[in-house]
C-alpha cells in the first residue's frame, strides 16, 4: 500500500512507530487511571475500560503494521541489505528504513507488553 | 570527486607554507582564548567544556566523601558517628549531588568538549548560551552543597516526598526550599545544553555526514538531549507546585485540602526515571566509541544501536511507576509500568550483545580503557538483572525500599555511568591535555575501584533482603547484618582509593612528559584530529566526509585536513565562524558566526541564580531587583551578540563554495533552539496540565460543586485577546518581509499591549470570582495555571517590545528578520498554551 510511492525516510518517519506505542501507553494508563483512580469501588468490573483498550491495542498494532510493511518492502527494494555505510542517498534511505524497521519490531512487541496486564486483571483492585 | 578538482583558480594555494602558516596565524588569534582575569569571560567549547568537567568531578568527590562517612556510620551495628538528623542530610545531598550535580552535567560537560570535535565543527553554535549553563549549573551546585556547612541541607532523601518535606514541623529549615530553588536553577542549565546539544549535533555536522554516517555518541547525543528536554521540565513543574506549597500554603499534595501527596512522586518520576537512561546512555557512548577503537573494526550493526538508543528513549517514559508499586495504585496501573520495564530490557540488552558481536569479530588490543569497558560491562549487566527482578511488582513489594534497591541502583549507576566514564577518561584525555594517562596508574585503579566496588555492594543485596532499610542511620545488631555491612564499608574505600589514583593521574605535574602521539590509540573518527597538545581552533580545516571512520577510510584524510584543503581555512574576517548543514544529508548551508568571549553570560547567570537563593530565603524585596538584573542582562546580552546583520550577504568557504551568512526562519539555528526551547517549555506546561486532570481523576467532583471561578466570561476575553496578540505577531513578520515597516513597527507596539492586557484579563478572572489558593487544591491549580500562562503572555510582551526596538534602531530589517521570525514561533506555543489553559480552566468544567 504506496499511496504516494516511495516515501523520503527522515527523523520523523523514524520515530512514527515509538510514539504510537508511547500514545498506547498513556492511553492506556489514563484510562485506567480515570477508571479506577477515585478508588470509589475497587471491586467493580472494568469490562468496558479493557474493551477499549483492546481496540486501541489493534488499531496501534494495525498502525505500527504498515509502518513494517512499508519499510519492509523500500528496505527490500534498495536491495536489503544492511550494509549502509556509503556517501549515498541510497544509503542513507537504506540505514533509515532498516532502523524503523528494527523501532517498529520493537514497538509491536512493547504494545503487546502493555496489553497483557489487561487480559491478566478485571477490576480496580 | 578529488579535492583538486574542486579548486577555483583564485583559491589561496594550500600547498604554500607560507599562505598556510598566515591562515593558522589568523586562526590561532580569532580562537586565542582570553588573557588575564578575562579568561573567565572565554565561552570557546574547550574552556568551557573543560571547567564544566572539572567542577561536575569536584561534586562527585564531594558526594563521595558522603558516602564514605555514611559507610563509616554503618560500619557496625548502633553507631553513633553520625547523628541521625546529620546522616539524614549526608544522605540526601549524596544523592541529590551525583545525580543532579555530577551525572547529568557530566553528560553535558563531556558533550560540550567532544562533541565539536567529532562533528568537525570549530564550536557548538550558541557557545555563550553553554557558557550560561556552566555558571548557572556553579551557582546552584555551590548553593545546594554548601548547605551543609551550616547544618541546613535538605534532609529527606533525593527524592523529596511530601508530606515530609512541606510541613514545617516534620522538616524545619530552609532544606527543602535550597533543594527546589538551587536544582530547579540547576535544571534551567540542562536544558540550555539539551537545546545546544540538540542543534549542534543536526544543524553542525561537517559537510558530506549524512544521518547514516553520524558518529554513534552523535546519536546517543541526540536522544539524550531529547530525553531531558520532555523529562526535566515535568520535574519544574513539580517544583512550582511544591515551593508554591512551602512559601504560601497552597495545598497541591495536602489531602485535608484535595492535594495528593501522590502527585509529586509522580512528577518526580516521569522525570526521575528518563533520568537514569539520560545518565546512562552517554556513558554507554563513550563505549561505542571506544569499542571500535580497540576490536580494530567498525561497529557491528549500527543501525541496532540506532535502535536501541531510540528504543530506550522512548520506553524509558513508561517506567516511572515502578518507583511507586508500594503507593497503592490499583494493579492494573502497575501492571502497565512493569510490563513497560520489562519491555526495556530488549533494547538495552540489544546494545550490550552489539558490543560483544563487535569485540568478537575485531581483533581487540587490550588497553586501560578496554579494561573499564569490560568491567563496565560485567557490573552493568548484574544491575539490569536485579532491575528485572525489582520491575516485578511482588518481588519489589518485597524488597522496596531495603538495601536491595541500594545494590541494584548502584551496580547500574556505576557499572553503566562511572566505569564507561573512567574508561573515557583514559581514552579522552589526550585531546584534553595533549598527554596519556599512566597505564600502571589506570590497570591499578581499575582493579581497586573493580574490586572495591563488587565487595562493597554485592552484601548489600543480602543486607537487603534481611531486612536491612534504606536512609535509616542505624540498625540493631540483633539483625544480623554487621559483617555484611563492615565488608561493604570497609570495600567502600577500596573503591574510593581507586578514584583517587585516577584523580592523582589526572592532577599530577607531568610538564616533563613528552606529548602523546597524535591519534594515539589509532582511532578512526573525526575527534582524532585533534593535534596534540590540541589548537584553539578545533579543527584546521572543516572536512568533506564521505565514511563513518574518515581517519581508518578517507585516503589521506589527516593531511589533507592539516593542509587546509576543505572548507574554512583561514579567518580572513577574523570572525570566528562554522558550518551549518542540513539535517538528513550534510549539505553545507550556511557559515555561522559565533560568538566570542562576554561576561555578559556570568552576570545573567549570576543575577538568574540571585534571583532562586533570594528567594529560598524569602527575602522578596531582592528577588524582584534580582529579577529586574536578570532581565536586563539578558537582554544586553541578546541585543549586542545575537542575530547581527553582516557587512556582506554572502562568503567564499573555500573550495569555490559561497555560503550565506545570515539566515532566518526555519533556516537559521536560533529558529530551531527557540522551537526546542518551546517544546521544553510546553512539556512543564503539560506537566501542569497533568496536575490538573489528576485531580480531576482523583476526585469525584472536581471542581468541587460550590466553586464558581474562574467563570467563562473573563478566560474568553483573555483567549480573544491572546490570539489578537498572535494574529500581530505573524502579521507583523508578514509586513515586515513585504517592506511595510511602519505597519510592522504598529503591529509590534499593538502586540505588546494586547499581550499584556490578555494576561491581565487571564488573571481577573480567577481573582474577580473570590478563588483563594490555599482555601482548596481547586483554586490552587486554576491559579498555577493562570499564572504561568500570564507569565509567558508577558514574556512575549517584552519579545515584541524588543523587535520593535531592533526595527527603530535597524538591527531588524525586511531581509533580516531574524528577531522577528523567532518571536512569531514564540507566539505560537504561547498561542497553543493560551488556548489549552483556557479551554481547560473555563470550558472543560462545563462539558462535565
Amino acid at each position: 500500500m504506496q499511496i504516494f510511492g516511495k516515501t523520503q525516510d527522515n527523523l520523523w518517519t523514524l520515530i512514527a512507530a515509538p510514539t504510537i506505542w508511547a500514545f498506547h501507553f498513556l492511553f492506556c494508563y489514563f484510562l485506567a487511571a480515570y477508571q479506577c483512580a477515585p478508588n470509589a469501588d475497587p471491586f467493580t468490573r472494568i469490562g468496558g475500560t479493557r474493551l477499549a483498550i483492546g481496540v486501541v491495542t489493534v488499531v496501534c498494532l494495525v498502525l505500527i503494521g504498515l509502518i513494517v510493511r512499508r519499510s519492509w518492502r523500500e528496505w527490500r527494494v534498495d536491495g536489503g541489505g544492511t550494509r549502509n555505510n556509503q556517501d549515498t542517498p541510497e544509503a542513507r534511505e537504506r540505514f533509515l528504513e532498516f532502523s524503523t524497521l528494527l523501532l517498529a519490531g520493537l514497538s509491536f512487541t512493547a504494545v503487546i507488553f502493555e496489553t497483557m496486564p489487561v487480559l491478566l486483571i478485571g477490576d480496580c483492585r | 570527486m578529488t579535492q583538486a578538482t574542486l579548486y577555483p583558480s583564485d583559491a589561496p594555494n594550500q600547498d604554500d607554507e607560507e599562505v598556510r602558516r598566515g591562515q593558522e596565524e589568523r586562526l590561532r588569534k580569532v580562537w586565542a582564548a582570553p588573557k588575564g582575569w578575562r579568561y573567565w569571560s572565554a565561552v570557546n567549547n574547550t574552556e568551557v567544556g573543560i571547567w564544566y568537567t572539572a567542577v561536575a568531578f569536584g561534586f562527585m568527590l564531594f558526594a563521595g566523601v558522603l558516602a564514605l562517612m555514611m559507610r563509616v556510620q554503618l560500619a557496625v551495628p548502633d553507631n553513633d558517628f553520625l547523628s541521625a538528623t546529620f546522616y539524614n542530610q549526608v544522605y540526601t545531598l549524596h544523592g541529590t549531588a551525583m545525580m543532579f550535580l555530577f551525572a547529568v552535567p557530566i553528560f553535558e560537560a563531556v558533550a560540550i568538549i567532544l562533541l565539536p570535535q567529532m562533528l568537525g565543527a570549530r564550536d557548538l553554535p550558541f557557545p555563550r548560551l553553554s557558557a550560561f549553563g556552566f555558571w548557572c549549573f556553579v551557582i546552584g551546585g555551590v548553593f545546594v552543597c554548601g548547605s551543609i556547612f551550616f547544618d541546613a541541607a535538605p534532609n529527606a532523601g533525593w527524592f523529596m516526598y511530601p508530606p515530609l518535606t512541606t510541613r514545617e514541623q516534620y522538616t524545619p529549615g530552609y532544606g527543602p526550599d535550597i533543594w527546589l530553588l538551587g536544582l530547579s536553577f540547576i535544571e534551567v542549565a540542562s536544558i540550555a545544553a539539551a537545546v545546544e546539544l540538540i542543534v549542534g549535533t543536526l544543524k553542525c555536522r561537517p559537510p558530506g555526514m549524512r544521518l547514516n554516517l553520524m558518529p554513534l555518541y552523535g546519536w546517543y547525543v541526540l536522544v539524550v538531549a531529547g530525553m531531558i528536554l520532555f523529562a526535566f521540565p515535568p520535574l519544574i513543574a513539580g517544583d512550582i507546585l511544591f515551593e508554591l506549597e512551602r512559601l504560601f500554603d497552597w495545598p497541591f499534595f495536602d489531602p485535608s485540602r484535595g492535594g495528593d501527596p501522590v502527585l509529586w512522586q509522580h512528577l518526580f518520576w516521569i522525570f526521575g526515571h528518563p533520568e537514569v537512561y539520560i545518565v546512562f546512555l552517554p556513558a554507554i557512548a563513550l563505549v561505542a566509541m571506544i569499542i571500535p577503537t580497540f576490536a580494530q573494526r567498525p561497529i557491528l550493526g549500527y543501525s541496532w544501536i540506532v535502535l536501541a538508543a531510540v528504543g530506550t528513549g522512548f520506553i524509558s517514559f513508561g517506567l516511572w511507576v515502578h518507583h511507586m508499586y508500594t503507593t497503592g495504585l490499583p494493579s492494573i496501573s502497575l501492571g502497565f509500568f512493569s510490563a513497560a520495564s520489562e519491555a526495556v530490557a530488549i533494547p538495552t540488552g540489544v546494545q550490550i550483545f552489539v558490543f560483544i558481536a563487535t569485540l568478537l569479530t575485531g581483533r581487540v588490543i587490550f588497553s586501560v580503557p578496554m579494561l573499564f569497558v569490560s568491567g563496565a560491562l560485567a557490573t552493568f549487566v548484574i544491575g539490569g538483572l536485579t532491575g528485572v527482578m525489582v520491575a516485578l511488582v511482588p518481588f519489589d513489594w518485597q524488597a522496596h525500599d531495603t538495601y536491595f534497591v541500594v545494590a541494584h541502583l548502584h551496580y547500574v549507576l556505576i557499572g553503566g555511568m562511572l566505569f564507561p566514564l573512567s574508561a573515557g577518561i583514559y581514552y579522552y584525555w589526550p585531546i584534553v591535555s595533549g598527554r596519556r594517562l599512566s597505564d600502571r596508574l589506570g590497570k591499578l585503579a581499575f582493579w581497586l575501584m573493580f574490586v572495591g566496588f563488587n565487595v562493597a555492594f554485592m552484601p548489600m543485596h543480602y543486607s537487603g533482603l534481611a531486612g536491612m532499610a534504606r536512609r535509616v542511620w542505624t540498625y540493631p545488631e540483633s539483625m544480623g547484618v554487621g559483617a555484611a555491612n563492615m565488608v561493604s564499608s570497609i570495600s567502600a574505600f577500596v573503591f574510593a582509593a581507586g578514584f583517587l589514583v585516577i584523580v592523582w593521574d589526572v592532577l599530577r605535574p607531568r610538564s616533563k612528559e613528552p606529548y602523546a602521539k597524535r591519534n594515539p590509540w589509532n582511532a578512526g573518527t573525526l575527534e582524532w584530529l585533534s593535534e596534540m597538545p590540541g589548537e584553539s581552533w578545533g579543527v584546521r580545516s572543516v572536512p568533506i566526509v564521505t565514511t563513518r571512520y574518515p581517519i581508518w577510510e578517507q585516503p589521506n584524510f589527516i593531511d589533507d585536513v592539516d593542509k587546509g584543503r576543505f572548507y574554512l581555512p583561514d579567518a580572513t574576517d577574523m570572525k570566528r565562524e562554522t558550518l551549518i548543514t542540513s539535517v538528513l544529508d550534510g549539505s553545507p548551508l550556511q557559515c555561522l558566526r559565533v560568538p566570542g568571549p562576554s561576561f555578559m553570560p556570568m552576570w545573567a547567570a549570576i543575577f538568574t541564580g540571585a534571583v532562586f537563593i533570594f528567594a529560598t530565603f524569602h527575602w522578596w524585596a531582592a528577588t524582584i531587583g534580582a529579577m529586574v538584573l536578570s532581565l536586563v542582562s539578558i537582554i544586553v546580552w541578546l541585543w549586542r551578540g545575537t542575530a547581527q546583520i553582516p557587512e556582506v550577504r554572502e562568503k567564499e568557504v573555500g573550495l569555490g563554495l559561497k555560503l550565506p551568512l545570515y539566515e532566518s526562519g526555519p533556516q537559521s539555528i536560533g529558529w530551531w533552539a527557540m522551537f526546542i526551547t518551546m517544546l521544553g517549555d510546553a512539556t512543564a506546561f503539560m506537566g501542569l496540565i497533568f496536575g490538573y486532570f489528576y485531580f480531576f481523576t482523583i476526585h469525584v467532583d472536581f471542581p468541587p460543586p460550590t466553586t464558581v471561578g474562574p467563570g467563562v466570561l473573563w478566560p474568553t476575553v483573555a483567549l480573544m485577546l491572546f490570539a489578537a496578540a498572535w494574529a500581530s505577531a505573524l502579521l507583523a513578520r508578514w509586513s515586515n518581509r513585504a517592506e511595510h515597516v511602519g505597519v510592522a513597527r504598529f503591529l509590534m507596539a499593538a502586540g505588546v499591549v494586547l499581550s499584556l492586557c490578555a494576561s491581565a484579563s487571564l488573571l481577573w478572572g480567577p481573582y474577580t470570582t473570590g478563588l483563594d489558593p490555599s482555601a482548596h487544591v481547586y483554586p490552587a491549580t486554576v491559579w498555577v495555571l493562570a499564572i504561568w500562562t500570564a507569565v509567558h503572555g508577558a514574556v512575549g510582551s517584552v519579545m515584541f517590545g524588543y523587535c520593535l526596538a531592533r526595527s527603530i534602531t535597524k538591527r531588524m530589517t525586511p531581509a533580516h528578520d531574524i528577531d522577528l521570525s523567532n518571536v512569531a514561533l514564540y507566539w505560537h506555543f504561547m498561542a497553543f498554551t493560551a488556548f489549552f489553559t483556557i479551554a481547560t480552566l473555563a470550558y472543560f468544567p462545563m462539558s462535565v
